[in-house]
């Protein structure tokens, strides 16, 4: 499994499941959807990406489109991570 | 203000005088100023008084003329004084000058029926010795409690759970149900408490005990079935005003000072001010302030006290003063609860006792039938954007919820509306205003161990309320549907009792509520919603009621949920160590095993996350607070704990 992803698992893991890895959706589930995060979690995951990965988030960036998943989540962080942080706040 | 207990014995025995010591013994706190019995063959009651109307005449338990009948009594009847010119009139005779004495000759003269005649907040028991029958009755919305169980030899009621589990033969098992709701509705529903057998007499019911059989009945419930869509602005302001002002004026009635509990915010301000007409004395008014300044309304207090001249006194809050009374808090709620709210108002009765008063009147109830809370705007705006789920426009109005909450503000618009996203399913559900809350507090059954999710199996709170709801309810428009259900469960499980009553009577204080005067919340229900929330104005009619006695920088700043601080009131996340040894010790997986009602490993991951400080939601800030709550539960009354161990 590639580190990004283990990584989020993990932290969905530890963070919104408090352990509970049976409950962990597949890669592609909505985690909102699931009941796994509500919209103050949100927040919680984006101050983790920020830490973890060195990126800024941009408040457009903040949909499902970007954050909804494992996959997404995983995806978001490789494009934000491949490109430099100050064209993220211009995007 | 009292405490009461008794006990009827079905099988002749005489009652144990020890035994009914001990059941008073245990809510001392409500009644500090006196204790008295009264033994009669299978029936014995106690009082605990607070001395309040008729200080020296009005001693309890309290007998009619001919000693027939007895009463044991905790509340006020505020119309005291005009049913009692009545009964004088019918040919009744009285003693004495208290409200106590009225109950017993309003029984003798309509039986059963003379509840309906009382505006108050009472729970109290009548012995009946020719009929050898016992009558208990609670008040239409809650305010006094008051509890029962059968024992194997009888029947015990009191005022407190604890008096009842001073009987040895009384069983302390958790009721899983109840801990259930708790962790849905944030308290059982009406009727339930958290130790299987023991129960609550539901508001507005009364209960009767007669050759072992226990009758209870309903002798009045919320009505939304005749609202006057023609009602008028001004007259419904008119007509609101009159009633507020009476049901002010006979809440001053007390030979002792009465003082008000001032938020800062519209109800109480307009309570206080309205005291002015009929006091001659400057009102006495008290607040609690948060060091943590996002909880704190001091500069609005300030605003009122400056422009009604109050003599004002207020307590300052700190974490560390919360983490420091929630124990006492849960040995007086005896239920588990999600948010610590109800530990300042204990820091408040405190303050209030200290300095000489043992009444408050406060602004509770106004948001419920006045049409005040967030949730009644949520269920609005939720209900709007249905109607055009492709709007991108129309769920940018959930901004206008919950203005004082920064987290919720910082949220995502897209994730704000995935949160309030409606099902269409959801739009016929009778609950629709309330889903949201109990879909939330719901995931916090996820921490529940595996032994209890199995034992609570299918039991389904939301199944149990249905089946409770008025008949005509589906009838009902959705804003009055949502004000039953608020009314009819948080009010009395968790606003009258966890952070009313309770917190105030453990420091001998009692608290009265114009807003909950039945005359003014039956003609609440008769008005047409828009008249309460004008298209997103809350307490709209109130407010242009206000305007008449406040200034307009009271009445027009924005509404602000009464909130105190939850996790950071037990872990100091700059240290991430616990602010009292108890919060460590009652967290501990040995702990969290030992009673059984949480998954160790669950509580653990979440306690780590406190102590990072990476709390940051409601959810996570109830589930803390909600486990840390039910283990001092746990502890204090059941045989597993320490607490109760050391007691």
């Amino acid at each position: 499994m590639p580190p990004i992803e283990a990584e989020i698992r993990q932290f969905v893991i530890d963070n919104f499941l408090f352990g509970a890895v049976d409950k962990l959706p597949s890669n592609d589930d909505s985690l909102l959807e699931q009941g796994i995060i509500d919209s103050t979690g949100v927040l919680e995951m984006v101050t983790f990406l920020e830490q973890k990965y060195g990126i800024v988030i941009d408040e457009s960036e903040l949909a499902p489109a970007n954050l909804d998943s494992i996959s997404r989540l995983v995806n978001f962080v490789i494009r934000k991570t491949a490109q430099p942080a100050i064209s993220s706040r211009a995007s | 203000m009292c405490g009461i207990s008794g006990v009827v014995q079905f099988d002749d025995e005489p009652v144990s005088h020890d035994c009914l010591a001990a059941m008073i013994d245990c809510v001392r706190h409500r009644g500090p100023d006196a204790i008295g019995y009264l033994s009669d063959g299978p029936a014995a009651f106690a009082h605990a008084r607070l001395s309040i109307i008729d200080v020296s005449g009005g001693l309890q338990p309290m007998s009619n003329e001919d000693g027939s009948l007895w009463v044991t009594f905790n509340g006020e009847i505020f119309n005291y004084v005009e049913l009692r010119r009545e009964l004088i009139a019918a040919g009744y005779r009285f003693r004495t000058q208290s409200d106590t004495e009225v109950i017993l000759h309003m029984y003798a003269h309509l039986g059963e029926q003379c509840v309906e005649r009382f505006n108050g907040e009472w729970a109290f028991a009548i012995w009946d010795k020719r009929a050898r029958q016992l009558f208990l009755s609670r008040d239409r919305f809650g305010i006094r409690p008051l509890f029962y169980t059968r024992t194997p030899h009888g029947f015990a009621f009191a005022s407190e759970i604890k008096s009842l589990l001073a009987l040895p033969e009384v069983g302390r098992d958790v009721d899983l149900e109840t801990l259930d709701q708790v962790f849905t509705f944030w308290s059982g529903l009406p009727g339930r408490t958290m130790f299987r057998g023991i129960q609550e007499l539901q508001p507005g019911h009364s209960l009767t005990l007669r050759d072992r059989k226990i009758e209870v009945q309903r002798y009045w419930t919320l009505d939304y079935s005749s609202v006057n869509h023609g009602m008028r602005e001004d007259a419904c302001a008119e007509a609101m005003l009159e009633l507020l002002q009476d049901a002010t004026r006979i809440r001053l009635r007390s030979d002792v000072p009465v003082g008000m509990y001032l938020s800062g915010g519209l109800d109480s301000s307009l309570i206080t001010a309205l005291t002015l007409r009929h006091s001659h004395h400057r009102p006495r008014t008290f607040s609690v302030n948060f060091d943590d300044a996002q909880f704190d309304e001091s500069a609005h207090q300030m605003t009122v006290v400056r422009f009604l001249g109050t003599e004002h006194e207020s307590v300052r809050c700190s974490y560390q003063d919360i983490c420091n009374v929630f124990p006492e808090v849960i040995r007086h709620t005896e239920t588990p609860i999600l948010r610590t709210a109800p530990a300042p108002f204990y820091l408040l009765s405190q303050m209030v006792h200290r300095n000489g008063y043992k009444v408050v009147l406060t602004g509770e109830g106004a948001d419920e039938f006045m049409g005040g809370y967030d949730i009644f705007k949520e269920a609005k705006i939720r209900r709007f954007w249905s109607a055009n789920p492709a709007s991108r426009l129309r769920p940018l109005l959930l901004r206008r919820l919950y203005p004082h909450m920064q987290r919720l503000q910082s949220q995502p618009d897209a994730y704000r509306a995935a949160f309030f996203h409606i099902d269409a399913q959801e739009l016929s559900d009778e609950f629709f205003s309330h889903l949201p809350r109990w879909n939330l507090t719901s995931k916090l059954k996820a921490f529940f161990s595996a032994d209890v999710q199995s034992a609570i199996g299918g039991a389904d709170g939301r199944l149990e309320l249905r089946q409770r709801l008025p008949e005509s309810y589906r009838s009902w428009d959705i804003f009055a549907q949502s004000q039953f259900l608020e009314a009819s469960a948080l009010l009395p499980g968790y606003l009258l009792s966890s952070q009313g009553d309770r917190m105030a009577m453990a420091n001998a204080v009692e608290g009265r509520f114009p807003f909950l005067d039945h005359r003014l919340v039956e003609f609440t229900t008769r008005m047409p919603a828009h008249l309460k929330m004008k298209v997103l104005n809350e307490k709209y009619i109130l407010k242009r009621v206000a305007r008449l006695i406040l200034p307009p920088s009271i009445i027009k700043r924005s509404k602000q949920p009464y909130r105190a601080p939850d996790t950071h009131s037990f872990i100091d996340v700059t240290t991430g160590k616990a602010r009292a040894a108890y919060v460590d010790e009652l967290l501990d997986p040995g702990a969290i095993r030992r009673f059984g009602l949480f998954d160790a490993a669950a509580v653990g991951k979440l306690v780590e996350k406190a102590r990072k400080g990476l709390i940051v939601g409601i959810k996570d800030d109830m589930a803390f607070v909600g486990i840390l709550s039910t283990q001092l539960l746990m502890d204090q009354f059941t045989q597993k704990g320490e607490r109760y161990a050391a007691n």
